[in-house]
């Protein structure tokens, strides 16, 4: 089965506590400098935080890579710590950097490294790591065939820059998919256009929201149907919002989430909730599960996912009985209009983390590297809709011949998941990602809560208006600080007037120091008279 | 001179100290308030739950009955809800909340995410009652309770498990949703890879990362896909390792909650092996 909603309840605090608390109480390091040689005549062991969709085949590309690492490193062991969530990896990385003991080498998102480069040196800048000529990407003492610098995918690699230096290495890219029961839509009247739009996925769930006298729905004879369901509320509301060219929030970290554009999908969203034409992940369960029962028609989930998708997929959670057969068509996520496709681009980077010792660093960036090499990338990107990140993996003819045999079996070549991928390599020049500051996680978390909230409270009958949106808005600001984030970029913030008690001790101090200066001025002079 | 000198500097010292302690303490406070809010959006909710999750019991004369485990049953998904039951055993806290498995002599409840300061989960040992105030939900065809909030009132009652062997193959084992439950003579089968139990439903897990346990039994000639649930008995308890040392063909016994997941899915908490 897969993993439960087990951390569904985020991390909220120790994320918004380590915005505030930034490096207090950690040791801060010096800056990392590339030592001149990789000392293989000492022994390192690095340790490796990975993420995996709870999927075994990737857990063994992990274990590969750490493998065949230490083939090319026999100096260097990897050990792998095993996770199936990025907020726990997260939070853990956030308990370690106040103790120095964090991971060597780490999958995460740019948004998390934002929150951890509040400690002092903790992550490591790797733009002279990647441009090093000895060990640098493609560098000439590099023990192993990974990329050059300019085969790793610009866009990809962009993602990774915070601020005026990369972070982090883009490991694999997904985006969102939708995934839509062609019967369904069929029987219903409907044709899926070249290029689905909100509007026709409203309308078409509205549509199959029709009974029969017995109860059952129409559209699939059953008592349940979810025709809309979406895994990722965060990202609905940050590609409409994208789509819209409304405010998300800018590079500096000012928040702009609070618009009309916002009200209106939130408005969008109580509507169709209401008429049980919607719903969400956090609320009824995976979109796949309704999928595959012929209890949803659209679902929106990442192309990562795309293996749990269709009455054919290879990994399922409900029994076999409770299946039905139907084609599954796999396209962009909907669009507010046509002709300009907009969509999330998502995936895990991994990032190094500083250390005393330069020549653990250095070992740590080797291994980061070595994940680039095209049998990791390509038999990572294999295991779901995932895409390398590199154009040596993408062009090469172990790749191109997977993507070409599409549909041969349900497993490897499951043609739902070769047509996410095909989704992503096809559009990578569509997707977007949102700016990073320390404090993005967090305005993340913020805009997918503002519509499970919307969401649940038109379930429980609450009245949606002018007066639950403007409540809304400022119990989410509340509830992720996100009037405490602070702006970057050198931008001045006017902190206000003074408080009373600072102005009273501010002119104590002052006035001591007058009295100090006269009375040794005065000493001064009759000493001199003297 | 020197004296006031000192007196001067050691006044300035000691506001200096007054100012900074003032605001360690506002520091403090707003940290702690925003815990207390952070577990749902609406404060009102967050408030209750410092309030009412004190220490001190509560008398049931002030509260209004609750509702019955029938009522319960028959209340509508997305109602509000308000129940007394026993804890039988908890989630480890997270977050401000807790997960728990409560019951009473008439049936049993799953209260997910149930807000609970991290002072409070201690408190929450097996037996004990607890009014709950929430909303009933359904998440994967498993009914609980969800945005609850809790106090505690007089009372103890811990279950003892119901067996549920016979009806496993049955509709109405989804009467028992939740419950204590024990199953009797089962025999473990193996998983794919010829193994006794996965870590995590694949074997993508490990024992350091803490992964759930999945393993198969059979009865009656089907089979059936019980779990241990990391987070109700983690890898450092002994039903851990009782099914870290299973063997295919073992016959068992084994306890545990009738948690729901597309079908039952117990989370054991218990092993026999006979």
């Amino acid at each position: 089965m897969m993993a439960k909603r087990k951390i569904l309840a985020s991390f909220i605090i120790l994320s918004s506590l380590f915005l505030f608390a930034g490096c207090h109480g950690s040791k801060g390091l010096a800056t990392y400098e590339t030592p001149e040689e990789f000392d293989t005549s000492r022994n390192f062991e690095i340790t490796f935080w990975a993420k995996n969709d709870t999927n075994k085949a990737q857990t063994l590309v992990y274990q590969k890579a750490a493998d065949d690492f230490h083939k090319a490193y026999p100096n260097v062991t990897v050990n792998i710590r095993l996770y199936t969530d990025y907020s726990k990896i997260y939070n853990d990385v956030i308990t370690n950097i106040s103790t120095n003991t964090t991971p060597n080498v780490c999958i995460t998102y740019p948004d998390h490294i934002a929150t951890y480069m509040t400690g002092e040196n903790t992550v490591v800048a790797l733009d002279d790591l990647m441009d090093d000529e000895k060990y640098g990407l493609g560098g000439s003492e590099v023990a192993f065939d990974g990329p050059a610098k300019n085969e790793v995918i610009g866009k990809f690699l962009d993602e990774c820059r915070i601020g005026e230096h990369y972070y982090a290495l883009p490991y694999m890219r997904s985006t969102e998919a939708l995934y839509i029961n062609k019967d369904l839509v069929n029987k219903l009247g409907y044709e899926i256009p070249d290029e689905v739009t909100w509007d026709f996925v409203w309308e078409v769930s509205e549509a199959a929201m029709e009974k029969n006298a017995d109860g059952t729905f129409k559209v699939n004879g059953q008592n349940v149907m979810i025709p809309f369901i979406y895994k990722s509320t965060d990202n609905m509301m940050i590609t409409y919002l994208k789509q819209m060219n409304a405010g998300y929030s800018d590079a500096a970290g000012n928040i702009k989430i609070f618009n009309d554009t916002t009200k209106d999908l939130l408005y969008t969203v109580s509507k169709h909730v209401k008429s049980g034409a919607f719903s969400t992940f956090k609320i009824s369960s995976y979109p796949g599960n309704f999928l595959n029962a012929g209890q949803c028609i659209f679902a929106i989930d990442s192309t990562a996912g795309a293996s749990w998708m269709g009455s054919d997929a290879p990994l399922s959670d409900i029994p076999d009985e409770s299946k039905v057969s139907f084609e599954t068509v796999v396209t962009a996520i909907p669009q507010t209009g046509t002709g300009d496709p907009v969509m999330i681009s998502q995936g895990p980077s991994v990032c190094i983390f500083n250390k005393e010792d330069p020549q653990e660093v250095l070992a740590s960036w080797l291994f980061a590297q070595f994940l680039l090499t095209n049998d990791i990338q390509t038999g990572y990107a294999k295991t779901e809709g995932y895409v390398p990140v590199t154009t040596k993996a993408r062009e090469s003819e172990e790749y191109v011949d997977y993507l070409s045999r599409r549909g041969e079996d349900n497993d490897l070549y499951y043609s739902v998941k070769i047509d996410a991928t095909d989704l992503l390599l096809s559009n990578t020049d569509n997707t977007f990602i949102t700016p990073v500051f320390n404090g993005s996680a967090s305005l993340r978390d913020a805009a997918g809560q503002l519509i499970e909230s919307t969401a649940k409270s038109t379930r429980r009958k609450e009245t949606i208006d002018e007066a639950y949106m403007d409540k809304l808005f400022s119990d989410i600001t509340a509830l992720y600080r996100l009037d405490s984030i602070s702006t970057n970029a050198g931008a001045k913030a006017d902190l206000g007037p003074l408080p009373k008690t600072s102005v009273i001790l501010l002119s104590t101090l002052a006035g001591v120091w007058i009295v100090i200066i006269g009375i040794y001025a005065i000493k001064l002079v009759k000493t001199n008279k003297n | 001179m020197k004296k006031f000198l000192a007196v001067a500097s050691a006044l300035v010292l000691t506001l200096s100290l007054v100012a900074c302690g003032n605001k360690e303490t506002k520091t403090s406070d707003d940290t702690s308030a925003s815990v207390e809010t952070s577990t749902e959006v609406s404060t009102e909710v967050s408030t209750e739950v410092s309030e009412e999750t004190s220490t001190e019991e509560t008398t049931e004369e002030a509260l209004a009955p609750a509702m019955t485990y029938a009522e319960y049953v028959a209340a509508d998904i997305d109602s509000e809800v308000e129940i007394e039951a026993y804890v039988q055993a908890t989630q480890s806290w997270w977050d401000n909340t807790i997960n728990v498995y409560a019951q009473d002599e008439d049936g049993a409840y799953f209260i997910y995410n149930l807000a609970c300061a991290e002072e409070d989960a201690s408190l929450l040992v097996p037996g004990t009652k607890i009014r709950v105030k929430g909303f009933k939900s359904e998440w994967s065809g498993e009914v609980e309770i969800t945005d609850g909030t809790f106090q505690i009132v007089e009372g103890n009652f811990v279950a003892t498990p119901v067996d549920v062997t016979a009806l496993l193959a049955d509709d109405t084992l989804i009467d028992h949703m939740n419950q204590l439950v024990s199953f009797t003579d089962l025999t473990v089968v193996a998983q794919e890879d010829g193994s006794a139990f996965l870590y995590n439903w694949d074997g993508s897990g490990s024992h350091d990362s803490n992964s759930d346990l999945y393993f198969t039994v059979e009865s009656n000639g089907a089979q059936y896909s019980f779990t241990v649930e990391s987070y109700l008995t983690d890898n450092t308890t002994d039903v851990y390792a009782a099914v870290e040392a299973l063997n295919v063909g073992d016959v068992i016994d084994a306890e545990g909650f009738l948690y729901w997941y597309n079908g039952a899915n117990p989370h054991i908490t218990k092993i026999t092996v006979k």
